[in-house]
Parts: C-alpha cells; structure tokens; sequence
C-alpha cells in the first residue's frame, strides 16, 4: 500500500493543533529542550521536517522517545510554534498503527512503577491523548 | 462625458465605443468622446476645448482611479472656467480592466460605473474650498536626535522652533551611546555640538523636564499646553557651577543616563554636557522633600537659584506645524526567563553594554564583571532578544539596529581586549545599508568574532562563570559556551507616551504604537492628520543614518506649510441640517478630529422659532471623512460632493 505522507502530514498538523509554517528556524527549542543531544531529529528539525511532510522518517524516530513532554520547547519557542505537540501527534500516529492507543488509569501504577524519574507532566499529557 | 483608452489598459478589456454611445443616451449628456491617452497634454487639451466649446456645466472623465488622475483633470476644468468640484470620474481601468478578463463583462461594468458616475454629477453643486492662516512657529516633541535635526533644519529655514522634552537634558538615546557604527565615532564627538547648537539657536527655544498636556486645532493653527515640570531651580539665576550637586547627601537615586548601572544624588544634571546645564530636584529622592530637614544644596548655591516651591508651569502656545520626534525604549528582557537578566548580574542589555564601555560611563570605560568587578575572559552576545515573535512573546518585527550595533560591540571589546573570546549568538545577520554587510565581516575577519547560528534556551550560574546552552544550528547540536559576562540585543519598543501623544495629536498609530505615516512609500514622514510630521524611531526602529535623514525630510515637509500665508482647504466637509438634528451628540462621538461641537441656536422651523442644541461643524478642522453622517440617526449630517441623495443616485444607477 502507498503511503499518503499528505494526508499524515495533515493529520499530524490537525490533532497537535499547531502550525510549523510559523517556524523561523531559530532553534531556541532544541537549545532549550533537556534530552536534546539524546535526539536524532532535534525538535527545531522535527519541525522542519513536519513542514516538509517527512512524516514517516519521524515516526522512526528516536526522538519520539526521547521527549519528556516537558514543554519546555512551546514555553520558549518566540513564533508560537509547538514543536512538543507536534512530536506528540506523530508519537501518537505510531501508537495507533500499532493498535495500542489506549492508556486506563489501571496502566498508570504499573507506568510509574517502571521508572520513577517520569515526569508526572508526560503521564497527564499521555493520559490526555491515549485515553480517548 | 470623455473615455480614456488608457493605450490598451482599458481599450483592451473595455469597448471603448459602446461606452461613449451607451453615455449618450444618459440624462445630461449633450457631448461624449474618447481618446487614448486623456491625463496627456493633448487630452487635457481636449477635456478644456470640450469645455469651452460645449458650454459643459459638469464632465465625467471615464478613465483610472481618481487617486491618479482627479486633480488633474480638476486643474484642466478651472482652467476652463469650470468649477473643479463639478469634475466626477469613472474609475474605469481598476475597477474594470484590471479586475476582469473577459471584454463583455468589463465593459458591461464600464457602463455601469459611466452610468452611477452621470447620476452623480447631476446633483453636484460648484464647491468653493475656504481658506485659513498660518501660525508661523513649529513644535517639535522629543529632543533625541531626530528632534534636534528637525528643529535644526526649520530654525536654519528662518522660522521659529520649540523642543519639548521630557527629560532634564535634549540628546536621547544617543547621548547614552559609546562609539557609533558603522564609522566607529563617538557619539558625543558628533552629538554635543548639535546640541550646543540647538541651545544657541535664536530661533529654537528649548522646553526640557516639560511635557505636552493638551493639543487642539488644526493645520496651521495648533494651540498646545506645555508642562514645565517644576526642576526646583531658577534657569535664570542657575549659572551651573554643580556645587549644589557635590554637597547634596542623598545619593542613593539610580541614574536614568546609566541605565540603573550607577547611582546620582537627588539634585543632578544627567552628565557633564547636558543641554541645559541647569540641574533638576527629583522630589522622590531628596531630604527636603521627603523629611522637611537638608536644604543643603540652597546654602551653598551663591546665586540663590534653588526653590523649593517652585510649581509645574502651564506655558500655552501656538503653532503651525508639529512633529514627533519621541525616539523609542529598548524592552525590558525580564520577562525571558531563560536569560536570567535581573537575577543574574552579568546579564546586561546592550544599552547597559554602551554604558560600561564609555569612557564618561560608570566604570570609566573598564569593562568589568557586574558581580566581582573582574575583567570577563569570554562574552556572550545574543541577538533578537524580544523581535520577530509573535504579539504575545515580544514584538512581531525585526528592530532593524541591533545586529549592527552588536557586531560593533563585538569589535570594540575584540579591538581593546584581545585576549576576551567573544562569540554571538544569532538568527540571521541582517545588515542593509551602505558599508554595513563589510563593517558585520570585518568583525568575523579581522577581530575573529564567533558567529554561531541559532538561538539560547538557558543561562545557568555554574561556579562563579555563566553557562550558556544554546543551539548550533549548522552543526545541529546544542552548545555550551562557558561566558563572563552575557549582553541581549534587546528589542526596539516604542515610547509608553507615544499612544496618549497620539490620541492627543489625533495621529494614527499603527499595532505596535508606532506612529503610521500617510503612505508607506510616498509619504513616509507624514501622519495622514494634516499638520503633523514623523522623526526618528518614534515611526519604527531605524539607525541614526537613517534617523537624521527623515529628520530632514520631516523639516521640509513642515517647511512647506510654514512658508504659506495661507492653506486651502477641502471644500467637501460635513454640514448638518439644523431642522433635522435632534442635538443627540452621536456625530460628536464619532468625529476622530474635534470638527463636531453644539451650539444653542434659534431656530426658525417654517416659522416656527425655538431654541435648540445644534450640532456645527468647525470648518477648518473637518477633514471630510464622513463618519459622521452615517452615524446621525436623523439623518441630518451630509458631506458637501458626497451628499446622501448623490450617493443614493449612483446606487440607483447602478441598480437601474
Ligand atoms: C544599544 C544601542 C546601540 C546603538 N548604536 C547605534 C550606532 O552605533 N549607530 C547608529 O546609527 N545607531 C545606533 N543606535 C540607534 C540610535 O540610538 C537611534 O537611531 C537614535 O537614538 C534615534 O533617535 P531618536 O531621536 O529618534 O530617538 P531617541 O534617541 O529615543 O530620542 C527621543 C527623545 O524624545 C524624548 N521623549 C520621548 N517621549 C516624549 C514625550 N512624550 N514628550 C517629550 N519628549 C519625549 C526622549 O526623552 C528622548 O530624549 C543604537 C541603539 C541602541 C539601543
Ligand atoms: S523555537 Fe519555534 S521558531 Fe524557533 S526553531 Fe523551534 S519551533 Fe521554530
Ligand atoms: S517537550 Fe520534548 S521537544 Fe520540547 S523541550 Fe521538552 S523534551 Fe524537548
Ligand atoms: S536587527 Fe538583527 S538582531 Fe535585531 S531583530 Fe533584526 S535580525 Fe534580530
């Protein structure tokens, strides 16, 4: 089956709710974002690449892994841009395809127990969008 | 009724010849002709033999847009012998030709247009504009460098110049500077001269420490309020031998000329060449005021200048001209968390940067550490710091000085302090303008400036030194420069008093308080209210280049009115119908130039007299913009050229 990156590309645009077009490219959220050296596609890039419609190389993406959801990225970001909400609608298109888009508030003692650095932030924003 | 061809702008899209016979079947129209080219001699030539020859009490010239042509065609019919205001065009080639592709349609439209065009000039009555003086002295408010030049430039034409200016001193922002790019001389070198010759001016009368209250009238005839804040000093005794000032103990006050980075006494003079060199009490900081105890500085002053008592005066001139010349404030980077600035000390905006570089600065000129009085080993600079965000993260432009300025203060530290690494932080390096993209590489090539694309997410305190974490985008990594010393290239904001200025001057601002020219491109040091003339920054972000050369422009513009006895005025004002007005006062409201008052007039109502409050329209003051007359629910305003009734005439020909 071909692949429509048009219309992923769309869909990530319309469930993150943000617009890469107004990205100016200058990189204040990958200088800001915590795990950013850990990223293979840093959020300014991921951005980019949203824009340019590579949406399947996101979802190979480490970085989809890497972010903690912290934000931090759509706090700074001078454009208003949030490349956060982008990174999470393609973390989101994976989740889906893989037919785990479910999250129950029974997963989240389980969720916390594996790692007790989480950051509370990402179980809230997860729940947020897993759960419907 | 006279078509114009256009050459092929509107012959190609418009029958020509269908619109001069369809014309000739109009109420009115004893004549009708075309020919290519009617805004050239040879067609005003004809518009005025058509004249003549027909006896024609009125024509319509179908044609381009009245903005092109309307005077034009205006003058051709005065000379002629026919009232200009009995001249209606058909905008024909924008509102036709260049909009439609397909002929019949274009000139099924043409027609139409030709048509609303005749129904109009049916009821069109010969208008006689009125005439009003000229108040021969101009205002100038701001005495920054825009200001300066400005008065300079209408002083040295032979008219009379006032300065208001808020602070003690005139010279503004650039008073404050250090060295100045892209030539590299010192801004007092260049700036204290015009200064002093501002001052010694005869025509040109300062108003320091003082701010408008209060402005009405109009083009020509402007009355303002002038508030001459006490200073609690008698100019005129005061021989500025500064001993007040040695002796005064409150020293606390941060001084505004050093940005905060140093502290004055309560009685000052900004620094050493201020204009006027006369000292002001700021009542929030001295003893007297504060405890009733102190007077120290009236015991040792010989002239007996100071006085306590002294009150605000309220000095009311007038004036023919005004022009704004409020300059601008760089924006406070407090609200960017990530830098830091206000609690970490070695995070400076770059006009606290020129502060520490000037030799008459707090440091002498030594660039030190805000937080251990060192020598930094490595700086920091950062550009675009609150520009080119969106409205709720900053200002949505680029402030235009500030990769210059930066590229100068790289350059300055590199040429007095080798051995200081200094890196900048940018997005883009943005530097039009004559030998500025040479003065920007002379910082990378011969001082060895480290330009690194891509913009900073933190500043950390980290052992006594500043960790910068930013991005670089070309290697497409985060960095961490390890900095002394970090400086913001923060945004160019407008002045907080320009918006209330404006409201006062009744002159458009545009999103960002800016004061709006009339046209972007034709008329860039003009506000589109008649009168008022834009210098300097307070019209957008702009370099001292380019803020001397509109200061210029803005003094001829104001020249052009202060060399004319007399103005013309625009005949096509508002007029009420005293029996249909109801006194309700909506059009007051509405009027954005206070042409609207009420009067209690005697009214003979088909016989019938009584005594009613009346709206009346102050004629030079009108400028015709009709919002009044679809605000009267009565329907009693009407603009003289657009009546309703001639309004609703064209409608009806259209929809005929
Ligand atoms: C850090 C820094 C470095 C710079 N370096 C350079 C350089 O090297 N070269 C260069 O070409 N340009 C430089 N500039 C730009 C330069 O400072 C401006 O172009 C210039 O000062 C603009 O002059 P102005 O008169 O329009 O405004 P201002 O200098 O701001 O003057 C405005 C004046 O109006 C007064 N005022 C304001 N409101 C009112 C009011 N309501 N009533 C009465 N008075 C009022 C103010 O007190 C002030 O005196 C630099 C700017 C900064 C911030
Ligand atoms: S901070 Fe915003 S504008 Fe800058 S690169 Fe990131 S998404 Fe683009
Ligand atoms: S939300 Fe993700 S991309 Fe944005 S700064 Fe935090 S970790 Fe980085
Ligand atoms: S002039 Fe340079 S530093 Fe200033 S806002 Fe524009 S691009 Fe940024």
């Amino acid at each position: 089956m071909l692949v429509d990156e048009k219309g992923m590309q769309e869909e990530v645009i319309r469930m993150s709710g943000t617009e890469p077009k107004k990205c100016m490219l200058c990189g204040k959220c990958s200088a800001t974002c915590p795990p950013s050296m850990d990223m293979d596609v840093r959020p300014h890039r991921f951005v980019k690449n949203v824009k340019a419609g590579n949406i399947e190389a996101l979802m190979e993406s480490e970085s989809l892994w890497k972010c903690l959801s912290c934000f931090a990225c759509v706090e700074r970001c001078p454009r208003g841009v949030e490349p956060a909400s982008l990174v999470e609608a393609v973390r989101l298109l994976v989740i889906r395809q893989q037919g785990k888009n479910y999250l129950t508030a029974d997963d989240i003692p389980e969720l916390i127990a594996s790692d007790e650095e989480i950051p509370q932030q990402l179980i809230v924003s997860a729940f947020r969008k897993y759960s419907k | 009724m006279l078509v114009c061809w256009c050459g092929s702008n509107i012959a190609g899209t418009v029958d020509i010849n269908t619109v001069v016979e369809a014309s000739k079947r109009e109420p009115g129209v004893v004549y009708a002709t075309d020919y290519q080219y009617m805004c050239a001699e040879g067609g005003q030539a004809m518009v005025r033999r058509a004249i003549e020859e027909h006896s024609l009490t009125g024509i319509v010239v179908s044609a381009c847009s009245p903005r092109m042509h309307e005077t034009t065609f205006r003058k051709a019919a005065a000379a002629a012998g026919l009232n200009p205001y009995m001249v209606e065009i058909a905008n024909i080639r924008e509102h036709c030709s260049w909009v439609h592709k397909d002929k019949e349609v274009g000139t099924e439209k043409a027609v139409v247009l030709m048509r609303a065009a005749i129904a109009k000039l049916n009821l069109n009555t010969p208008l006689f504009p009125g005439e009003s003086g000229v108040i021969k002295r101009a205002l100038v408010i701001g005495g920054g460098i825009a200001g300066i030049q400005t008065a300079l430039d209408i002083a040295d034409a032979g008219y009379e110049v006032d300065i208001v200016e808020k602070s003690p001193t005139i010279g503004g922002t650039m008073a404050q500077l250090d060295k100045t790019f892209p030539t590299l001389d010192c801004a007092a070198c260049i700036l204290t001269p015009k200064m002093v010759d501002a001052a010694q001016h005869d025509k040109i009368t300062l108003y320091t420490y003082s701010e408008v209250d209060e402005v009405s009238g109009f083009v020509g005839n402007f009355s303002v309020k002038i508030r001459q804040k006490a200073r609690c000093i008698n100019s005129k005794l005061c021989n500025g031998c500064g001993d007040c000032i040695e002796k005064c103990p409150a020293k606390k006050a941060k001084s505004e000329f050093d940005e905060g980075l140093a502290n004055r006494k309560a009685i000052y003079v900004p620094f050493a060449q201020a204009v006027p060199n006369v000292p002001v009490i700021d009542q929030t900081q001295c003893l007297k005021f504060k405890t009733g105890k102190c007077g120290l500085c009236e015991k040792v002053c010989l002239p007996k200048a100071i006085n306590f008592e002294q009150q605000d005066e309220i000095i009311e001139k007038e004036y023919g001209v005004i022009i704004a010349a409020t300059g601008f404030r760089p924006l406070s980077p407090e609200r960017y968390g990530e830098y830091g600035y206000g609690q970490l000390p070695d995070v400076i905006t770059s006009l606290e940067f020129e502060r520490l570089m000037n030799a008459a600065g707090p440091t002498g000129g030594a660039l030190l550490r805000r937080s251990n009085g060192e020598k930094p080993k490595s700086i920091v600079f950062i550009q675009c710091v609150g520009s080119r965000a969106e409205p709720d993260k900053g200002k949505s432009y680029c402030s235009k000085i500030c990769c210059m300025y930066t590229a100068k203060h790289a350059m300055l530290v590199r040429d007095k302090y080798p051995n200081i690494d200094v890196s900048v932080f940018y997005i883009d390096v943005r530097t039009p303008g004559k030998n500025f993209d040479e003065f920007y590489r002379r910082a990378v090539e011969q001082y060895g400036v480290n330009y690194i694309k891509g913009m900073v997410g933190k500043i950390a305190e980290e052992d006594g030194r500043l960790r910068v974490q930013g991005s670089d985008l070309i290697e497409d990594t985060q960095i961490f420069v390890d900095a002394d010393l970090v400086v913001l290239a923060t945004a160019v904001e407008a002045q907080a008093s320009a918006r209330p200025l404006g409201t006062m001057l009744t002159a458009s601002m545009d999103q960002n308080n800016f004061f709006s020219e009339s046209h972007a491109k034709l008329r860039p040091v003009e506000s589109p209210t008649a009168g008022i003339f834009l210098s300097g920054v307070c019209q957008g972000p702009k370099d001292i280049p380019e803020t001397v050369a509109q200061a210029g422009a803005a003094a001829v513009k104001a020249l052009g009115i202060l060399s004319k006895d007399k103005l013309i005025g625009n005949p096509c004002i508002a007029g009420p119908d005293e029996l249909l007005c109801n006194g309700c006062a909506s059009c007051e409201k509405v009027c954005p130039y206070g042409a609207i008052t009420y009067a209690d007039k005697e009214i003979n109502d088909h016989g019938h007299r009584t005594t009613r409050h009346v709206a009346e329209i102050n004629e030079a003051i009108c400028q015709g913009c009709g919002a009044c007359t679809v605000t009267c629910p009565s329907g009693a305003m009407d603009l003289k050229g657009f009546t309703n009734r001639q309004i609703m005439a064209e409608v009806d020909a259209i929809c005929r």
